[in-house]
């Protein structure tokens, strides 16, 4: 588990962004869990997707379906069968605490709320990584200190988690390692933040 | 904050039998989806389906009709003659003979013999001339023999070959067979089936590209949804399918409006042609689509539908990724 940090422009973002193949490196070469990203083509980048968990600051939901169908998306996309997408989903859901919503709209909950079920879908297929952009961006101090909670449990059970962040107080308290950037270029990386 | 393990995260991975079945699914869904978001706007739905309705059903009609004037081309075909204007000086005896010769040619159905008595007094009634011939030293009228094919031999082709044989009979003078109207016909006919074609060429182009933009429309509105589902690693195919769907439904519905309004059509003029036929004392009844044709435009549509979509999708979806 690691946060990445930086002035906005520093390029922490763009760091995500390329591990999840939304931009491509103009340069050098970008290797995750031994494989080369920057020689996989078109067609294979859903399938690099499938093993990351991306959580966004807007929560990227669809207000049109259920909080059950948001987050069991990557199950049917990835061709579950319908039993074990169930059984997924509301573990997942549970696990954030949102089963008893399972048949609302995002439109009906709160910010904190979609942002726990956007957490939901990153890790229902169980991705080995999970990104998050600015996970608590709009959150209060409580609700940021739960998610962050949430994501050391994904980590616990194995998963890669790499956060961007500038709420330096929270990332602090986390203990973890901290990536600071600036100017896109690697300032300091270590347990504690390095003002700059 | 406990130390975190060695080993990664059990990455989650269907079978492929689940994934085939779940792909299958996806289908039923998706067809399902598409025309329910159809229904959802239903005064645009139902004009894109008109505009499609009316560019199938143009080239249908026009179709339809051709396979009507052919009837009616086929039904004159039988009543073709050769008129056989025997030469002055033959004795009736020999016309006599001849006819009979004929009757027993196999590509003819009968012939009737008109001596040159015959000949003067039909002109007479026919002409109006009347009296006035009286005053002709001679008979200038020759005998004739008319000569009706059988039915095989009634095509344009067959009659003139058979009408080049009885011209070179030594007792016939000249052969006469009236297919140059039916030559028109023919020829009028042929036009018709290659603007038929070219309509069809031209107006399923416009189908392509009438669903090609509404397809691109829908991908607009939904460019939001199309970005988080390409995030969660949606193959192309995948977010092709309900579009696809959408382009598919429109294509049948509009090629089912159009059969109807084809039919309709029909049914319309029904009555007007058969009060004309009746003054032909013929009992002529027009010709519709009937069953395999109505299947055949409702496919060619709705391939087109299919078509314009996957167009327009291939287009339009790789102008979208996740920002």
């Amino acid at each position: 588990m690691a946060f990445l940090t930086g002035h906005s422009g520093a390029g922490k973002s763009t760091v995500l962004r390329l591990i999840a193949l939304m931009e491509r490196p103009t340069q050098g070469q970008l290797w995750i869990g031994g494989q080369n990203l920057t020689r996989i083509h078109r067609r294979g980048i859903p399938y690099v997707r499938r093993q990351i968990g991306m959580i966004f600051q807007d929560h990227r939901l669809l207000f049109d379906r259920s909080v059950f169908d948001n987050v069991a998306l990557p199950l049917v996309i990835a061709g579950f069968p319908h039993r074990e997408i169930g059984k997924r989903v509301r573990a997942a859901l549970d696990m954030v605490g949102l089963l008893s919503k399972e048949k609302n709209k995002p439109i009906m909950l709160s910010g904190g709320e979609q942002q726990r079920v956007g957490i939901a879908r990153a890790v229902v297929n169980r991705p080995p990584i999970l990104l998050a952009d600015e996970p608590t961006g709009n959150l209060d101090p409580q609700l940021s200190a739960e998610i962050m909670g949430l994501f050391a449990k994904f980590n616990q059970v194995g998963c890669t988690v790499l956060i961007a962040s500038h709420d330096l107080d929270l990332i602090e308290a986390m203990g973890k390692r901290i990536i600071s950037l600036k100017n896109g270029l690697l300032q300091r990386d270590g347990a504690e933040v390095f003002d700059v | 904050m406990s130390e975190p393990r060695d080993s990664g995260a059990v990455f989650a991975r269907p079978s492929w039998q689940s994934r085939f079945r779940m792909w299958l699914l996806g289908h039923r869904e998706d067809s399902k989806r598409s025309l329910h978001e159809l229904l959802r706007t239903p005064l645009n739905t139902l004009l894109t389906i008109l505009v499609i309705a009316v560019a199938v059903a143009l080239p249908t009609g026009l179709q339809v009709l051709l396979k009507n004037a052919e009837q009616v081309a086929g039904s004159f075909q039988g009543s073709s003659q050769i008129t056989l204007y025997l030469k002055l000086d033959l004795p009736e005896a020999k016309g006599y003979q001849l006819t009979q010769e004929l009757m027993r040619d196999n590509d003819i159905a009968s012939a009737t013999f008109q001596t040159r008595e015959e000949s003067l007094l039909e002109f007479k009634t026919l002409s109006g001339f009347g009296d006035a011939l009286d005053y002709l030293e001679d008979n200038p009228l020759p005998a004739v023999i008319t000569v009706q094919p059988t039915q095989l031999a009634s095509t344009p082709e067959a009659a003139e070959k058979l009408l080049k044989r009885l011209r070179a009979l030594p007792e016939v003078e000249e052969a006469q067979l009236d297919l140059a109207w039916l030559r028109r016909l023919y020829a009028l006919m042929s036009v018709g089936e290659r603007i038929a074609t070219a309509l069809a060429i031209g107006l399923g182009l416009a189908v392509i590209l009438i669903i090609g933009n509404t397809i691109r429309l829908a991908i607009e509105n939904r460019r939001a949804e199309i970005e988080v589902i390409k995030l969660v690693g949606a193959t192309d195919s995948f977010i092709r399918r309900p579009f696809m769907y959408s382009g598919l439904w429109f294509g049948m519905l509009g090629g089912l409006t159009a059969t109807i309004l084809v039919t309709a059509t029909i049914w319309w003029l029904d009555d007007p042609v058969r009060e004309l036929a009746g003054l032909y004392q013929s009992s002529y009844q027009v010709k519709g689509l009937g069953f395999t044709d109505s299947l055949r435009v409702l496919l060619f549509a709705t391939l087109l539908g299919l078509g314009g979509s996957i167009v327009s999708v291939n287009r339009h979806l790789k102008d979208i990724e996740p920002r």
